[in-house]
């Protein structure tokens, strides 16, 4: 459908789709709340939330209403409106990088001429990666706005930690996939993904995770700094700061800090499951797409992809209940002094294995 | 110098290169709170489930009656003076002949109240007690938002009806 030159149905489907990656990443993030309750309630012998609906599932709703209906609080010597910005901010940045992951392949509808294929990626923008880095370099500026607009100096702390901690790892983190991308070629999301077809290519499996295992370890210890996550919770270490940089809010800004944590897990997760686990593609999938219609089969690469976030996700949850806080030195000198120089080691070998064994 | 049997020397060695990886350890931690999901979970979902009273608990008081339903006090004063927290009043007064389905001996508490406040919850009431009026049950006392309410007057802990009769059955077991 053309009209004025524009094609109308594709900006239907595209934001049909943003919604849908929007509501699914606020439903992912509500039940990953509930989840976290279980997972640590399970890991120290309870049985966690089990009062709202069955297996307290109705529990993420609760916990919202309840938030909802708090009151609410502005400090009075706060800076204003950068503390009701702060929260927005950090929740926008939150799902801003969920729009170059591709979710799976084209979805197809129809036969023959009538077949028309939507891309289940919001954009599929040539520097996603870059894109990607952008925003989550930008996500730190939620909390220390909401730190530094606070007015209280746990808070302030906080925020200076947060930044200080994101810019030690981002560095890290960028330099680790550096040499993927030595592999890859390309910073596009997509063609990343479809490098890694199927489960096994060449004589080796295709999936990067098997070709940088270093790079992959470095890069979620980063993500575990990035999301401000146990073990290296610095910003909002709840027994040295209080709650660090949203001590001060209440009601639903407080709720948007927390489940703007819990959104960045998920997007982490999916970006770790994009770059080193494949993505969407699993082992043998060419047999079942020759097997099943293509709309159903790019359902199952979403599946697919749904279960190695979720299986992320759960780690994340494990690694919370299991380590204890690193202290604010411990997490600095493992950033500068191990991390940086380990990824650069690590660009080295890979640069040194290209040149010489495939360099045809 | 060895103080007890139990002490262990601190370890002050510099770290293993395997410690200072920190992998190794992380796949320790990580299997012993895996190993947690396996095992028996301590909750109790306490409504639906009660956990069974110790024997030995001392919990509100009652005022008990013997299988006729007559009181057994007689106000005789043995558990008030007993009574370390000073929370046991009472008045006596002498039974009447109309009075006789009532009260199991002459003499019988016209007033008995407890200040649960002040109470400790020590039981020796009850061990004071030479007719078995008194004896705690294994019952928690209630809050409440005002004092008034902690001062238990004779009806708030005379044994029921309803507790003689499944006392009767054995289904009680003081």
């Amino acid at each position: 459908m053309l009209l004025l030159s524009i094609d109308w149905v594709f900006i239907i489907e595209k934001v049909a789709l943003i919604l849908i990656i929007i509501l699914s990443s606020f439903g992912v993030a509500a039940y990953a709340t509930w989840g976290e309750r279980k997972v640590a309630a399970i890991m120290q012998d309870r049985i966690g939330p089990a009062r709202a609906g069955k297996w307290g599932l109705l529990q993420p709703l609760a916990d919202g209403g309840k938030l909802f209906f708090k009151e609410e609080i502005v400090p009075d010597r706060s800076t204003r409106w950068l503390f009701i910005l702060a929260p927005g901010m950090f929740m926008v940045t939150a799902l801003m990088t969920s729009a170059v992951i591709p979710w799976g392949p084209d979805f197809t509808i129809g036969t023959g001429a009538e077949m028309r294929s939507i891309s289940l990626q919001v954009a599929d923008i040539n520097i996603g990666i870059l894109f990607i880095f952008g925003v989550v370099s930008l996500g730190v500026y939620g909390i220390m706005l909401g730190g530094w607009a606070s007015n209280n100096k746990f808070s302030l702390l906080s925020s200076i930690r947060a930044a200080s901690q994101s810019i030690s790892y981002e560095l890290a983190m960028g330099l680790s996939l550096i040499a993927l991308l030595m592999l890859t070629g390309s910073l596009s999301m997509r063609t990343i993904v479809e490098q890694q077809h199927g489960f096994w290519s060449d004589g080796w499996f295709s999936w990067n995770f098997f070709k940088q295992p270093l790079g992959f370890l470095i890069f979620l210890t980063c993500s575990f700094a990035e999301l401000n996550r146990a073990p290296f919770d610095m910003p909002e270490s709840e027994s040295e700061l209080n709650m660090g940089y949203h001590q001060e809010y209440s009601s639903m800004k407080l709720g948007l800090f927390l489940f703007a944590e819990y959104i960045n897990m998920f997007i982490s997760s999916a970006v770790l499951a994009t770059l080193f686990f494949g993505g969407y593609n699993f082992p043998w999938m060419d047999n079942v797409q020759a097997a099943v219609p293509g709309g159903i089969f790019s359902l199952i690469c979403v599946t697919v992809l749904m279960v190695k976030i979720i299986g992320f996700i759960l780690f994340f949850m494990f690694i919370r209940w299991t380590l204890p806080r690193f202290r604010y030195d411990q997490l600095l000198n493992l950033g500068w002094k191990k991390l940086i120089p380990l990824a650069l080691i690590n660009m080295v070998i890979t640069g040194f294995v290209i040149l010489y064994f495939f360099n045809k | 110098m060895q103080l007890t049997k139990r002490a262990a020397a601190v370890d002050r060695s510099p770290m293993t290169l395997a410690e200072k990886i920190y992998i190794p350890s992380i796949m320790k931690g990580l299997s012993i709170t895996m190993g947690h999901i396996f095992k028996k979970k301590a909750t109790v979902s306490y409504p639906e489930v009660k956990r069974p009273f110790s024997p030995v608990f001392r919990g509100l008081h009652v005022l008990n009656r013997d299988e006729e339903g007559r009181e057994k006090c007689t106000a005789c004063g043995l558990c008030a003076l007993a009574c370390p927290a000073e929370a046991i009043t009472m008045e006596a007064a002498e039974r009447r002949p109309d009075e006789k389905h009532l009260y199991r001996e002459e003499k019988y508490a016209a007033k008995y109240e407890i200040n649960m406040l002040r109470c400790i919850f020590c039981g020796n009431c009850e061990e004071a007690c030479p007719k078995d009026a008194i004896y705690m049950s294994e019952t928690v006392m209630p809050a409440n938002y005002t004092r008034k309410y902690f001062i238990y007057k004779k009806e708030d802990m005379l044994i029921t009806d309803e507790q003689l009769k499944r006392r009767a059955a054995g289904q009680e077991n003081r």
